[in-house]
């Protein structure tokens, strides 16, 4: 007997969700087989056997959230007898009953496995996102027939062989992992007998919903089932948090409102005829909920500013070519920026600092964060130790992570570790916005579009290429008189450069 | 030299001996001073246990005599062999106390013999067999119990006037006994001589029996009682006991509010109109700490007024009970060690081991008419249990107390055979805030008893179906 337990997670990671078990208590498992994924809030880890034997018992229930080390489940040894060897033919039992085209199609001829691809490093699993094919439908070599979703990239499944397929394994919305089985393709031309039926209908996500929680009363399961509500959603007031029959009653006999309003999240309302219901890929709510989190934490307050950025302008302008031709990288904005923005964070040390608890961390490094929008949502590369790096050096980590992001093969350790960030909401044409702060780290700076405005210079009007500058920073830890220094500083070292240089 | 230790407790009761335990496991460093010269206390020694002993021969004595024949068994005449019956008391308590002593070393716990005395802060002295020594204590933990209440006019001699100590040990069945209080050691012990032949006399101050329990429960009780053989004389004190001939004693009693005298003959009285706080000699006045008029040691959280000073059980305020003290020890124990210890004074069950038996836990009916609380009730009688028929042991009933809004359980209040069993379910109940739909909707298995429960926590609510 073994138990499974949560994985060490990578640096900073102390928690995860449990996601889908691929595995049914009494399957049996061989070493190395994923049994079960994890989702930590950066990526999905698997969970594999780590010896063979029978799925015993599971003991985290999808949706369930596990530290590192908890127990997830147990696995029996696989010399315990009658169960590996009873749940085995239930097993195939289940399954052939669940894909009724199968054995038509199978009979037509040869047949050839479909299998994910490799998603890229760090990626460990995808959502099965759509089928492009049916069951029937004939495929050539190659072509497109599945596609894949992950953290990072969407990912394209090419059929293996010339043929039809014979039938998806798994379904729309599942999780698969590189190297597994989702369909087969059969070699037979005449399979086009097979039932044409759809996609089998996506697995209800009920077992993540169904048990855990909080004990239920006999009278609060009464009162619960008549009411029609969920007795997980009442409040309880018992031991432990459990709802009493009071709790229930007093939960069922509250006015309408309040009590359909918890209950409407559960319920996934009807799609009109012009809308369409698509799942958010889990990146998309990873970043829903980090975004939401550090608004109900942080006191987020925004300050703004402005900066001439001619000086900017002029030196790129000057020393571009020479730059070039030394670093085989162009000398863009975003360099002069995290310099600009390492030399204020030295100045009001606040802004580099997190709360943690009741404590202040303040860190002596300046790793700094830089948002990058892909495709597939918006991801936070980091550039570590960014005060002892010359401004090739900065521009070229950016390059390099800004094409690891758009390639989906970020990792996890790119990501983490920032103590400020730079978000350039610019590149879109953004004139003015409030960033949001990226928890837990106390600053963010917004990037703007420059733009050629008329400014009073001297008593005189001049044109001049002008940014708006947007400090976000949480206000339990940064003053404002911190915060609007901070801002004046990045504001005074882009208009006048050579102030870095000076360390003035 | 004296030993240091983190807790010494004084005394070896249910409090006392519990505290212990857990303060050893704990990984306290910890003593026990014990000065009867056995583990276990009252309850053990001259209490709880004892009683019980005779409680269950004498019960089974009176079954074989008088209910054999109706379940088709012949006896031929039924004996009592009273020696027999008091060696095996002994033999049940003896092994207990052992018991203690074993779990003492597998916790650590060091058990010191003699009469142990606060002398300051920090200090205990204990004056043993062996001699004098001093122990020096961190903390330390009063739990020295309680003693038989005194009646004026009264003098105990445990030959003839015993307290409960001494009926527990008479060596012949007396002829007649007068018990002077009608609370449960009274009842207890009045059972078990009238069972084994005495005519037992009952003087009650009150107009009632046993005060503070739930009034329908003792109205029903009284009258069982009654049936049994046992003569009730409520409302009426007892003046004097004269022991000048030394073949009668001659109890003179009165009316409580005043009328005319009268004297009652008897072979043995006995005295148990209650216990107090047994802290005599105890040094108190030496940490600053005064009990108040009835000799109790008030406590917040178990601390005295005394710094690191501690009490629990009979000697601090609350029902006298083991298991209440054992509570308390535990909780105590714990707060010692830095975690939250806590006793619900809200769920103290209480039992009185006579047949049929009665138990009650949470607030009594007249409780609940007091507070002005609405309330429901449910009551199911053991003549419509199944299992109650084939015992042949259908007296009595179980009565549930719950909140008429919420249906939370306040109390349960029972009467029958083995019904200081059953009370543990509603007390685990209580300690959820189960509501009686709760108990009402969970299986019990057929046929036993525990249906009368079920059954009469439907009664809250108005389904009992069997009934």
């Amino acid at each position: 007997m073994t138990d499974i337990t949560v994985p060490t997670l990578g640096e900073s990671i102390t928690e995860a969700t449990v996601g889908q078990w691929l595995k049914a208590e009494g399957d049996a498992v061989k070493k190395d087989d994923v049994l079960v994924e994890l989702e930590t809030d950066k990526v999905s880890v698997e969970v594999s056997a780590t010896e063979d034997g029978v799925l015993g018992a599971i003991t985290a229930q999808p949706g369930d959230t596990v530290e590192i080390g908890a127990v997830l489940g147990r696995i029996d040894g696989g010399a315990g007898g009658a169960k590996p060897a009873e749940a085995a033919p239930a097993k195939q039992e289940a399954k052939e009953e669940s894909k009724p085209a199968a054995a038509p199609a199978a009979s037509g001829g040869e047949t050839t496995d479909i299998i994910v691809p490799v998603m890229g490093e760090s990626v460990a699993e995808g959502t099965l996102s759509t089928f492009l094919k049916k069951p029937g439908e004939a495929v050539k070599k190659d072509e497109t027939i599945a596609e894949i979703e992950t953290d990072k990239v969407a990912l394209e499944v090419p059929a293996p062989a010339d043929g039809v397929i014979a039938e998806w394994t798994v379904a729309e919305g599942t999780s698969v992992t590189p190297g597994s089985v989702i369909g087969r393709v059969s070699a037979s031309a005449g399979a086009a007998a097979a039932p044409a039926a759809s996609a089998p209908a996506p697995k209800a996500a009920a077992p993540a919903a169904a048990s855990g929680d909080r004990p239920v009363a006999p009278s609060v399961r009464r009162i619960s089932a008549e009411a029609g509500v969920d007795p997980q959603n009442i409040p309880g007031t018992g031991r432990d948090g459990r709802a009493t029959k009071a709790d229930a009653m007093a939960y069922v006999n509250a006015p309408k409102a309040p009590a359909a309003a918890a209950a409407a999240p559960s319920v996934p309302r009807e799609t009109g005829p012009r809308e369409e219901r698509v799942r958010m890929t889990r990146l998309r709510q990873t970043i829903a909920k980090r975004l939401k989190d550090a608004q109900n934490t942080a006191a987020i307050l925004t300050t703004y500013n402005e900066a001439d950025m001619s000086a900017i302008m002029a030196a790129r302008k000057a020393h571009q070519e020479a730059f070039v031709a030394k670093h085989g990288v162009k000398l863009g904005f975003m360099s002069f920026f995290v310099k600009a923005c390492v030399a204020a964070l030295k100045e009001i040390p606040a802004v580099n600092a997190e709360i943690d608890g009741t404590d202040l961390i303040y860190k002596n490094y300046y790793n700094m964060g830089v948002a990058v929008g892909t495709d597939r949502g918006l991801v936070v590369p980091v550039v570590r130790d960014a005060d002892q790096m010359s401004l090739a050096e900065i521009e070229k980590e950016i390059i390099a992570l800004g094409k690891k992001a758009r390639d989906g093969k970020l990792t996890i350790e790119d990501m983490q570790g920032a103590t400020f960030t730079l978000s350039n909401g610019g590149v879109y044409g953004s004139l003015m916005s409030m960033p949001i702060l990226n928890a837990p780290q106390s600053g963010i700076l917004g990037m703007h579009k420059i733009q050629e405005r008329p400014v009073a210079e001297n008593g005189q009007v001049v044109i001049r290429p002008m940014m708006y500058l947007a400090l976000s920073y949480d206000h339990r830890i940064v003053d404002g008189k911190e915060a609007v220094t901070f801002l004046v500083r990045v504001k005074e070292n882009l208009e006048d450069p050579q102030r870095m240089l000076f360390d003035i | 030299m004296s030993e240091s230790y983190d807790v010494v407790i004084i005394g070896g009761g249910p409090g006392g001996y519990n505290c212990a335990i857990r303060a050893g496991q704990l990984g306290l460093k910890v003593a026990c001073v014990e000065m009867r010269g056995k583990l276990g206390g009252t309850c053990l020694n001259v209490g709880c246990i004892p009683s019980k002993a005779l409680l269950h021969a004498s019960e089974m004595f009176e079954t074989a005599s008088t209910q054999f024949a109706a379940m088709g068994i012949k006896t031929g005449g039924v004996e009592l062999d009273l020696p027999a019956m008091m060696q095996q008391k002994a033999e049940a308590v003896d092994g207990l106390t052992k018991g203690i002593e074993f779990l003492f070393k597998k916790n650590g716990v060091d058990y010191i013999r003699g009469k142990g005395r606060i002398a300051g802060a920090g200090t205990v002295e204990v004056d043993g067999e062996d001699g004098a020594k001093t122990l020096s204590a961190k903390h330390i933990v009063i739990a020295t119990g309680s003693e038989v209440t005194p009646l004026p006019g009264v003098e105990i001699d445990e030959d003839r006037v015993v307290s409960s100590t001494g009926a527990l040990e008479l060596d012949k069945v007396p002829g007649k006994l007068i018990l002077i209080g009608a609370g449960v050691i009274g009842l207890e012990l009045g059972s078990v001589w009238r069972r084994l032949g005495a005519e037992v006399t009952v003087i009650e101050y009150l107009d009632r029996i046993l005060p503070g329990m739930d009034t329908e429960l003792a109205k029903t009780a009284q009258r069982t009682f009654a049936k049994q053989g046992i003569e009730f004389r409520l409302g009426h004190k007892v003046t004097g006991v004269d022991t000048s001939d030394p073949a009668k004693l001659k109890v003179s009693i009165e009316p409580s509010a005043g009328g005319d005298a009268e004297t009652l003959e008897a072979d043995t009285v006995l005295v148990a109109i209650g216990r107090r706080p047994y802290t005599e000699g105890l040094g108190l006045e030496t940490v600053g700490i005064e009990p108040d008029a009835r000799g109790f040691i008030s406590n917040d959280h178990f601390r005295t007024s005394a710094e690191n000073v501690w009490v629990i059980g009979d000697t601090t305020h609350g029902p006298m009970l083991a298991h209440k003290a054992e509570d308390e020890g535990v909780a105590c124990a714990e707060r010692i060690a830095g975690k939250a210890g806590h006793v619900n004074y809200g769920v103290i069950p209480g039992v009185v081991y006579t047949a049929p038996e009665i138990a009650s836990v949470g607030k009594t009916e007249d409780e609940l008419k007091a507070e002005g609380r609405a309330y429901k009730k449910g009551k199911f009688p053991f003549q419509a249990n199944s299992r109650a028929r084939t015992n042949h042991t259908t007296d009595g009933f179980i009565k549930i107390l719950a909140d008429a809004e919420t249906d939370e359980i306040l109390g349960a209040h029972m009467i029958g055979a083995h019904v200081g069993e059953m009370i543990g379910e509603i007390c685990l109940a209580m300690e959820f805030q189960a509501a009686s739909e709760d108990v009402a909707r969970t299986c019990h298995p057929h046929p036993t008893l525990t249906e009368a429960v079920r059954q009469a926590a439907m009664g809250v609510e108005g389904w009992t179906m069997q009934a």
